[in-house]
């Protein structure tokens, strides 16, 4: 099972932020910081498509008395 | 005989009479406020917004009405058949000669006893501070995984369904399926709770139920639900019923919100728009440092280049030169200082020597003797011999003498 896109975005913002610090407090030679620019560059883009692309993840719990089937085909039954 | 009457009765108009006995009707207490339980029948509603119906129970019949303005709070649909508690007046309505009930309000049957069991239900669990605002949890600013107690097949799971999916996306939600009206549901919501909360990685839980008559609202009144949702490990949002219901639910939940899809956008506060703008800033924060990087690179560059110039031999070249210009100049204002110096001491030698003058000494009486022969000057009587000839130096001119004794006297003056 794929890590879910919650924990995605939130550990490549994390690394993006951290990079960012990393630029601003240490000197650093050139063509290292352009490196971790590039990589920002790309954790940025990564953030923002799985924001654009994310789906609500619905786990259906079995029900106590009678049970229903839920709405949707995608429901994630692994419970 | 039984036809003749010795006096001529009073003769009403039927008018007369309706108003009679309207105005008989209308000062009676009793009539004026009355609730009266019976089964709907002969309903119509009509297009001006009143509506019609009678009430009957097994043995009797009253013709009701309920003009618009009180039909417009009802908060039922009144059908044929169903049995309700109607509150009104009496009076009597003239153009078809029938008593009528004016409702004023009206509610399903049973409501009452509900209402009083509620009423009690709730002052109890108040008084156990079950609703205390010290109670209520803080909710998760940024929940990562959120769980429904709600029906599986209800418009309130998709309300909440699709407001969550276009607020934030991000999220995973475990529907924890219950009925959530009649018999069955306060054990299912109950058990629903507590299934959800022992999911370790839920944020909150959210308990909905779509609009519905108190009746079917009824489960959320219940008081092991109140009593689950007080115990809850996780904080608990209820959802339940419109805006102007309120349950127990509502109460002892941590955030009463008034519908389902309110519920789920109070649980989610940080929207994937929020997410995006911070990403955005984050980003330009990227840039903004990189270029700041260069700018720093290239002033260390022109700090370096200006340095670069100023230690060229060429610099050297020039510093030596002044430094020559300047070691000249030096040697300059010492000599002009030590001339200087020379001319003051020759001064002060030509001023010491103006004191010696012998001159001045003539003036006082003293006289100068020398030897007329050698020039030399004489000072001691030693120096004479008898008829030296010898040079004596007064202030104004010299006279020539011959040593007569050079011994002769104490006095050698003359």
């Amino acid at each position: 099972m794929p890590t879910n896109d919650t924990q995605n975005f939130e550990k490549s913002f994390s690394q993006l932020q951290q990079l960012i610090q990393k630029l601003e407090n240490s000197e650093l030679p050139l063509d290292e910081a352009l490196q971790l620019y590039e990589e920002g560059k790309r954790l940025s883009a990564l953030c923002s498509s799985i924001l654009e692309n994310a789906q609500l993840r619905l786990t259906q719990l079995s029900e106590a008395s009678t049970t229903q089937e839920g709405a949707d085909e995608d429901d994630e039954l692994d419970f | 005989m039984d036809d003749f009457l010795p006096f001529t009765p009073v003769v009403m108009t039927i008018t007369a009479l309706t108003n009679y006995l309207r105005k008989m009707l209308e000062s009676d207490e009793i009539l004026q406020d009355v609730w009266v339980k019976g089964e709907i029948s002969n309903f119509s509603p009509s297009r001006s917004g009143h509506i019609y119906f009678t009430l009957k129970d097994n043995e009797s019949q009253l013709r009701a009405v309920m003009w618009k303005q009180s039909a417009l709070r009802l908060r039922f649909d009144p059908q044929d058949g169903q049995a309700v508690e109607a509150h009104g007046y009496i009076s009597f309505y003239a153009s078809n000669g029938q008593l009528q009930l004016y409702v004023d309000s009206m509610r399903p049957a049973g409501e009452g006893t509900l209402f009083q069991e509620f009423s009690r239900l709730k002052a109890r669990l108040e008084g156990e501070g079950l609703f205390d605002q010290a109670r209520k949890r803080e909710l998760p600013s940024f929940p990562r995984h959120i769980g429904v107690v709600t029906s599986p097949s209800g418009a309130a799971l998709q309300d909440i369904l699709n407001t969550l999916g276009r607020r934030l996306p991000l999220l995973r939600v475990s529907l924890a399926p219950t009925a959530v009206q009649g018999a069955e549901a306060p054990a299912g919501i109950v058990k629903a709770l507590n299934q959800l909360n022992q999911i370790a990685d839920l944020d909150l839980i959210i308990v909905a139920r779509g609009g519905g008559s108190i009746e079917d609202l009824w489960a959320f009144n219940d008081e092991n639900v109140a009593r689950t949702i007080a115990a809850s490990r996780l904080p608990v949002i209820a959802g339940v019923g419109h805006e102007t219901d309120f349950t127990i639910a509502d109460f002892v939940a941590d955030l009463r919100a008034p519908t389902p899809t309110a519920a789920a956008e109070l649980a989610t506060p940080i929207t994937r728009l929020d997410l995006l703008a911070n990403l955005q800033a984050t980003t330009q924060n990227l840039d903004l440092v990189l270029s700041e990087k260069v700018r720093s690179l290239s002033a260390d560059l022109q700090i370096a280049s200006l340095e670069l110039k100023r230690n060229s031999p060429m610099q050297r070249v020039y510093n030596n030169i002044q430094r020559h210009d300047d070691l000249r100049e030096r040697l300059d204002r010492a000599v002009q200082a030590q001339l200087k110096a020379k001319e003051l001491a020759v001064a002060a030698l030509g001023a010491r020597l103006a004191a010696l003058n012998p001159t001045a000494v003539l003036s006082r009486g003293f006289a100068i003797v020398s030897s007329a022969s050698t020039g030399k000057i004489i000072s001691k009587t030693t120096q004479t011999l008898a008829g030296q000839s010898i040079l004596i130096r007064f202030q104004d001119g010299t006279s020539s003498a011959i040593v007569q004794d050079p011994s002769g006297g104490t006095h050698a003056n003359q």
